[in-house]
């Protein structure tokens, strides 16, 4: 009769320790854009390397998600890959760097340079075939990113204006799997941040836009049009942990992190 | 004495209530997260709207519904026959040699997670799809490849146990009249095992038209109407799946009625299925 008695008590400890054991740990959150992710990990990284005492939680979620945790307190810092909208504005920003958004095609394709009008025209899928913009005959795969994206948001700002992305397009949910895919299909083309062109297995083709390629130099003195700012976001101007971190990114040595990665270090801080 | 079986009958039925309560809650959550924005954009424009542009404030999931639609009515053109064939196989023909070893190896098709099928899909049926029947490969053929290979274990499973449920009298019966093995299945097991069968099939829809994680892979999860078996497509439960990470506000409420209706649609299968059975009994 006791082992009866005792199974379903042990069952329920079990069940009421889980509920109670809640994460108490010193480490400061950063969460947001899967854009600015990969580079804050690298960055916290090193910061940790060089401050073991100091524990930083980088988490994704997406740009909306991260301004979100920031304003209700989930996440110490927010980071996105988008500019702050008009009801956003309240929040403490600060531009950690600058990333170039590229166009990537498959190396079989031969076209290698798109202006921005033709660019906006097959997304909004006016022009549905290569040979129409100087390729071959085949029929345009066009690769976006998905709703609420920041690299979505920055795309649409950036190339498409008052122009819709057609509902045609493939949607993939992250950088990586349209890079993956633009690397597989001949007759595709994709936006993926400029920082990740070249990583990977197989390779991509990033294309000119308006005559200018897409390199650091061209990024950086502003010839490259596609850019966006990368944010971080707070509910108001951090201190501790958080701003010891922020001031880490800001000097020379985490500058140097960003620009190996591919980023252009820019410091700008919007409100205080 | 007394008490301590009183004590231990309140403890399980706490646990029991507490699985139920999970439904509950889910239920009313999604209820409760969903509906506002339903009654905000009209029951007919979002249901029958062209248009899934959240922000641009548009919500028509009609394409995401024929997203399901053909995935799914894919997934059992392909899947269905293979399955109920299997089953036939497994309980008329197969030596129990055979049987023994094939039982397991469907309960293992079954345990594979779906994540693995997608990126076996990805990896392997995709580029097939584009190097040999055109388009970017990432279609509604992919999807329902997969899924195809996912119902077999629910369609085979039910398939041979509603067969094997049959008296056995049938088919002496059948035999002692002089019919051969083959019409001994066709003219008798089938036509019995009918509403075992379209359960195995119902319920095997059932399972295509939730699965996510494995579509979301291969299926392109473009949101138009598509034109042809090599368009990609977004199913209800892919949009949900690929847009839940960065939704917010009336985007987020938009995704919960997306599953309203994906409730509303496995919900439907599933006494269907029932009444089936139920009938027969």
């Amino acid at each position: 009769m006791k082992k009866h008695f005792i199974i379903p008590i042990l069952l329920l400890i079990s069940c009421l320790t889980a509920a109670c054991a809640g994460s108490q740990s010193a480490a400061f959150v950063v969460a947001g854009s899967t854009s600015v992710q990969p580079y804050v990990e690298k960055l916290a990284e090193e910061y940790t390397f060089k401050y073991p005492e100091k524990v930083i939680d980088v988490q994704g979620g997406g740009s909306s998600a991260g301004i979100q945790a920031a304003e209700s307190g989930t996440a110490d810092i927010g980071m996105s890959s988008r500019n702050l909208r008009e009801t956003e504005q309240h929040l403490w920003s600060i531009e950690i760097a600058k990333d170039g958004l590229a166009i990537i095609v498959n190396p079989e394709n031969t076209v290698r340079n798109l202006t921005l009008e033709q660019l906006r025209g097959i997304y909004a899928g006016d022009y549905t075939n290569w040979s129409q913009v100087g390729g071959k005959d085949a029929r345009i795969h066009i690769t976006a990113r998905e709703e609420g994206s920041g690299t979505r948001s920055a795309f649409e700002e950036m190339v498409m204006v008052d122009r819709r992305i057609t509902a045609r397009a493939i949607v993939q949910d992250s950088n990586g799997a349209v890079r993956q895919f633009v690397s597989d299909d001949p007759y595709s083309i994709g936006f993926i941040s400029l920082g990740l062109v070249n990583v990977g297995e197989r390779p991509v083709k990033a294309l000119s836009i308006d005559g200018v390629a897409p390199t650091y130099g061209n990024v950086e003195e502003g010839y490259y049009k596609l850019f966006r700012s990368f944010l971080f976001v707070a509910t108001e101007k951090p201190t501790g942990y958080s701003m010891d971190f922020i001031e880490y990114i800001r000097s020379p040595e985490g500058q140097k992190i960003l620009k190996d990665e591919g980023l252009i270090p820019e410091f700008r801080i919007y409100s205080d | 004495m007394k008490l301590k079986e009183n004590i231990s009958k309140y403890i399980f039925l706490t646990l029991a209530f507490s699985s139920i309560s999970a439904l509950a809650l889910i239920t009313v959550f999604i209820i409760i997260n969903g509906v506002p924005i339903i009654a905000e954009v009209g029951i007919i424009n979002f249901i029958f709207g062209m248009s899934w542009a959240p922000s641009h404030g548009e919500y028509g999931i009609f394409p995401m519904i024929i997203g399901s639609v053909t995935v799914t009515l894919g997934a059992a053109v392909l899947g269905v026959p293979i399955g109920v064939c299997c089953a036939i196989f497994l309980t008329e023909f197969a030596p129990p040699t055979l049987s023994k070893l094939f039982r397991p190896a469907i309960q293992l098709l079954a345990g594979i997670p779906s994540v693995v099928y997608g990126f076996w899909g990805l990896l392997f049926i995709v580029p097939f799809i584009r190097n040999f029947f055109g388009g970017p490969g990432l279609s509604i053929l992919a999807g329902s490849v997969i899924l195809a290979i996912m119902v077999l274990p629910t369609v085979i499973s039910i398939t041979e146990v509603s067969i094997l449920a049959l008296p056995k009298q049938y088919r002496e019966g059948a035999l002692a009249l002089g019919m051969t093995h083959w019409q001994t299945i066709r003219s008798v097991i089938l036509p019995s095992a009918k509403s075992g069968i379209v359960a195995a099939v119902i319920l095997g829809i059932g399972r295509a038209i939730g699965e996510t994680m494995a579509v979301i892979m291969v299926l392109g999860n473009a949101v138009a109407v598509p034109e042809s078996i090599l368009d990609p497509v977004r199913t209800l439960t892919t949009n949900i799946g690929i847009e839940m990470g960065y939704a917010s506000g009336t985007h987020r409420q938009a995704l919960f009625a997306t599953g309203i209706v994906l409730f509303i649609i496995i919900m439907v299968l599933n006494a269907t299925a029932q009444y089936i059975t139920r009938k027969k009994k």
